[in-house]
């Protein structure tokens, strides 16, 4: 079997193993060493797609294989990875790997639980392994919809709402992209001949002007809504803080990052002259979600809803990179994915950690847990330095890439809205150096803080394997950066070929 | 004509053949009438089986009985249906009230899917008509089965009003448009130069077909029917008859009426819309599972009608591929539902509060059924519904295809919130845990072999195509 295809057995064996498990321990255990397992699969693949490359290989994608599904429609199981989803895949399997490790004390109907998580994972490296858009259309649908059990039935507070008001609306982006996939599906063959779905060929045709208006809108709002895009982000916070951790982590961490993948490598890649022509439209929608994502940030009192809206404002920017329509700006819009993602994994995964303790989210109702907790309260300000982009962590190296993307345009509209989304920087630290002072400094107001313990085994592998990723990229960010500029030469003549 | 010739209607003949042992066996066994239960299950299931084997193709009769490979795979598709509906009937039909009356049940469904049979290989309009009475009238007095509940009898009656209203408008369509085009053979219908009147002809001819498929606005009957009926009824209701008539309809629209098919493709767009959109609507209001069900399949009857719309090959194949993955689906729900009526009485949503701490293998069935009927992989439903979609967006009717996935959405709402009783809401009182007999059991596991298998298998898909024609 393939390296791309085992990606997608392990997790299936994995929820398997989990069904015929017998208790709690089994279940985690098997949880926790089949996605081990999954996570050093992702590292090897990196390093093979390296050797690939080093080896000449120059084909866009590599170990792509295809196999016919529906003949007649000519559907295939077509699969093969570039740059951008080698990167995607290992900080998915990073995220669910400490995502196990975060719920490992679930006690309610634990197996559903991780066979949940684990079927979301799967159809998110599903997702990142597809040519195919109908193929990447069911990994899709399928990564979105244990959403809902896993928000309604493990999640706190509004959790019926949230998850109901999540599911309909990513659904509903879904619904968008099915006219979007269609219409390209339909157009695809302008000589006559056999339509098709694979992304590469697709990438090959030249669609009218007219179709592409009229698609464009569809295929990016699609994958807009899951990459939190204003005015669709409101199932963000709901959903977010209504989240168990884990899921937090993985929807947070990985799910959005859907939004982006896909905007970036369906919407503009397969329909650039529309790209072009309606960036600004979207350009401004994300440069409200950026800003008013920091924003929301400081009216926060809840720390789930805190970071929740500080992923809509990273969310957005991913977006508003994406838009620049540059190599610079979309090389760190795929930083800003992946750097995004671990440090948003960390923050939930420490926020589920201080909350199973403390039994609040509320901040003013904290103070001083860097006393009684030293070693989460030290994560949380890694986490915290690495989303206001501390130089060293990998925020700095996705935003300053990204704002120096931005700035290559020359016109005054696109200088003034990457102003306006840099100051969002500065928003970002008001609100971590204002969490970080208000829960982890001060004294120790109340007494039954001094029963805390601080980080078992278990959270501590969660955390620290979550930290080495975002110091690794920080420190070491030219192999993942090339890894990924060169992916994005398609992308690029696409859009400058016109 | 040979003999040999009479083994062209071999569905026909051997459901003629069971439903007779069936009448011997009533005859000869005492006051214990369980055998029939396993006689008339297993006579059905070898009958759907015997159905697949390679089969020749012909016409017979001049013309008036046809048979080929696309129909034999509708005929299959239904034959399913009905052994599944036996399956899940024989405990209720164990139950003390019925006792007596097993055999009954079993010859007037044999009966009605004997007109089903032939309705799907009618070649003229004469037969169809025959057919669809076959089809219909046995079920009205099923619908009426549980004498000691008016809601049944209630059921029963309207029922037969509704269909005996529904043909005499499609007879009076039909002898419109014999008078018009001079012939009632599907493959001679010559309209031109017959003007509005013809379209007339069409247009009632139409309106009757709609009610059987209970298309909004002939839908009244249905919620009503649906939840008064034995729920195995309508189960057999929701899937077997309205298979059948989609099925028909499909033929003849692409066969009689294609001439008209501006026409159709006008009703069929506006029909669509309304459909999907009320039976949505009207689904979400729902409290009682067997109403809610009748609503999710008058919505499901509008996303068929995208299959039909622009009359290609690709659109025939969807439309069969989608009715036989809403076979084991929807069966599937009403199996749950059946079951779980049976041992607890219960079938309004509140009871399935729940459901999943006490019955966890019936929740999970229900739930895959439901996401099946929604459309979210991995299911069959999934595939059955992109596949309708790509046939719209074939014919280029976007306007249509966006409204119906907005009608998507609206529908996994509310399934969602079936699911949301069973998995996620606390009872105080929840239903308890029960065993199922083993019919039920083998029901389900062969609803989700389907479910789960159809979508995956893309042979079933590219066999239903090369069957297929277009206009």
């Amino acid at each position: 079997m393939d390296l791309l295809t085992l990606h997608i057995v392990v997790p299936v064996l994995t929820l398997i193993g989990i069904a015929f498990a017998r208790n709690l321990q089994q279940t985690r255990t098997i949880a926790a060493i089949g996605m081990g397992i999954q996570l050093l699969q992702s590292v090897n693949l990196v390093f093979a797609f390296l050797a690939e490359r080093r080896g000449g290989n120059t084909a866009e994608v590599v170990f792509a294989k295809s196999i016919v599904w529906f003949e007649s429609l000519n559907i295939r199981y077509d699969i093969g990875v570039d740059g951008i989803s080698v990167a995607m895949i290992l900080l998915t399997s990073v995220v669910i790997f400490t995502g196990v490790f975060a719920s490992w004390e679930t006690k309610d109907l634990y197996k559903e639980f991780f066979i949940s998580l684990i079927l979301l994972a799967a159809g998110v490296f599903g997702f990142f392994i597809s040519l195919d858009l109908f193929l990447m259309f069911l990994f899709f649908e399928l990564a979105v919809i244990p959403m809902y059990l896993l928000i309604g039935i493990w999640g706190s507070g509004k959790k019926e709402y949230a998850a109901m008001k999540l599911t309909l609306m990513l659904m509903a982006g879904s619904a968008l992209l099915v006219v979007g996939i269609l219409g390209l599906y339909f157009n695809s063959a302008p000589g006559g001949g056999q339509y098709t779905f694979n992304i590469i060929e697709l990438s090959k045709v030249v669609f009218p002007i007219e179709l592409q208006r009229f698609l464009f809108p569809f295929i990016f709002i699609g994958f807009g809504v899951i990459g939190a895009l204003f005015p669709f982000h409101t199932w963000s916070p709901d959903g977010h803080s209504s989240a168990p951790t884990a899921v937090s982590m993985l929807h947070a961490g990985v799910l959005m990052k859907l939004g982006g993948y896909g905007c970036l490598k369906v919407a503009i890649y397969l329909l650039p002259e529309a790209a072009n022509e309606l960036a600004w439209i979207f350009l401004l929608a994300t440069g409200i979600s950026v800003i008013y994502g920091a924003l929301g940030t400081i009216a926060q009192k809840d720390l789930k809803y805190i970071n929740a809206y500080s992923s809509v404002s990273h969310c957005g920017l991913v977006l508003f990179a994406i838009l620049m329509l540059n190599k610079t700006a979309s090389n760190g819009a795929v930083l800003q994915m992946i750097s995004h993602g671990l440090m948003t994994a960390l923050f939930f995964a420490l926020i589920g950690m201080i909350y199973a303790r403390t039994k609040t989210r509320i901040i003013t109702e904290m103070s001083g847990i860097l006393k009684v907790m030293p070693f989460l309260s030290v994560c949380y300000v890694i986490a915290g330095l690495a989303s206001l982009g501390l130089p060293g962590l990998s925020g700095f190296v996705a935003e300053m890439t990204i704002f120096v993307g931005a700035f290559q345009h020359q016109d005054v509209f696109h200088r003034v809205l990457t102003i306006i989304a840099v100051s969002s920087i500065v928003v970002t630290a008001v609100y971590i150096l204002r969490v970080v002072g208000m829960i982890l400094m001060g004294p120790v107001k109340e007494e039954t803080y001094s029963a805390f313990s601080d980080a078992t085994w278990y959270e501590k592998v969660a955390t620290v394997a979550l930290i080495i990723g975002i110091a690794g990229i920080g420190m070491a960010p030219l192999w993942l950066s090339d890894m990924i500029l060169n992916s994005l030469d398609p992308i690029i003549s696409a859009i400058t070929g016109i | 004509m040979s003999w040999e010739q009479f083994l062209l209607m071999r569905h026909e003949l051997l459901l003629i053949l069971a439903a007779v042992v069936v009448l011997v066996a009533e005859i000869a066994t005492g006051e214990d009438k369980n055998g029939i239960n396993h006689t008339a299950i297993w006579l059905m299931a070898s009958i759907t089986v015997v159905g697949f084997l390679p089969a020749p193709v012909g016409k017979l009769f001049g013309g008036m009985y046809v048979v080929d490979s696309l129909r034999l795979a509708m005929k299959n598709t239904l034959n399913i249906g009905l052994l599944i509906v036996f399956l899940q009937s024989a405990r209720w039909l164990n139950s003390k009230e019925n006792q007596g009356r097993v055999s009954e049940f079993y010859l007037l469904l044999l009966a009605s899917v004997i007109g089903v049979n032939y309705l799907i290989s009618s070649g003229n309009f004469l037969m169809f008509y025959l057919s669809l009475e076959l089809t219909t009238i046995p079920v009205a007095a099923l619908a009426a089965y549980e004498q000691y509940k008016s809601r049944s009898a209630e059921a029963g009656i309207k029922l037969i009003l509704s269909s005996a209203f529904s043909s005499g408008i499609l007879l009076f369509g039909l002898s419109i448009i014999y008078g018009v085009t001079g012939s009632l053979d599907f493959s001679l219908a010559v309209f031109a130069g017959a003007g509005s009147l013809g379209i007339v002809g069409f247009i009632f001819f139409f309106s009757g077909l709609a009610f059987k498929i209970s298309i909004v606005p002939f839908h009244l009957w249905t919620a009503d029917v649906y939840e008064g009926a034995p729920t195995n009824i309508s189960a057999y209701l929701s899937v077997v008859s309205k298979g059948a008539a989609v099925f028909i309809l499909i033929l003849t629209f692409f066969s009689f009426f294609r001439e008209l098919q501006d026409v159709w493709q006008g009703v069929i767009f506006a029909t669509a819309i309304i459909t999907m959109t009320v039976g949505n609507l009207f689904a979400i209001r729902q409290k009682n599972l067997k109403r809610f069900l009748a609503f999710s399949s008058i919505a499901q009857a509008g996303f068929i009608f995208l299959g039909v719309i622009g009359g290609s090959e690709l659109g025939m194949a969807a439309t069969v591929y989608f009715v036989l993955i809403y076979v084991f689906s929807n069966l599937a729900a009403f199996g749950v539902v059946n079951i779980v009526a049976v041992n607890s009485g219960k079938e309004s949503m509140e009871d399935y509060n729940g459901l999943y701490r006490t019955n966890p293998r019936l929740s999970l069935v229900m739930m895959l059924a439901l996401f099946s009927l929604a459309g979210i992989p991995p299911v069959a439903g999934f595939f059955g519904k992109f596949f309708l979609f790509t046939a719209a967006a074939e014919g280029g009717f976007y306007a249509l295809l966006i409204i119906a996935v907005l009608n998507a959405i609206i529908s996994l709402y509310y399934y969602l919130l079936v699911v949301k009783a069973m998995f996620i809401n606390k009872s105080e009182n929840p239903i308890s845990g029960f065993t199922s007999d083993f019919y039920t059991r083998l029901s389900l596991v062969i609803c989700v072999l389907g479910m789960i298998g159809i979508g995956f298998i893309g042979e079933i898909y590219d066999y239903l195509q090369s069957i297929s024609f277009g206009l």
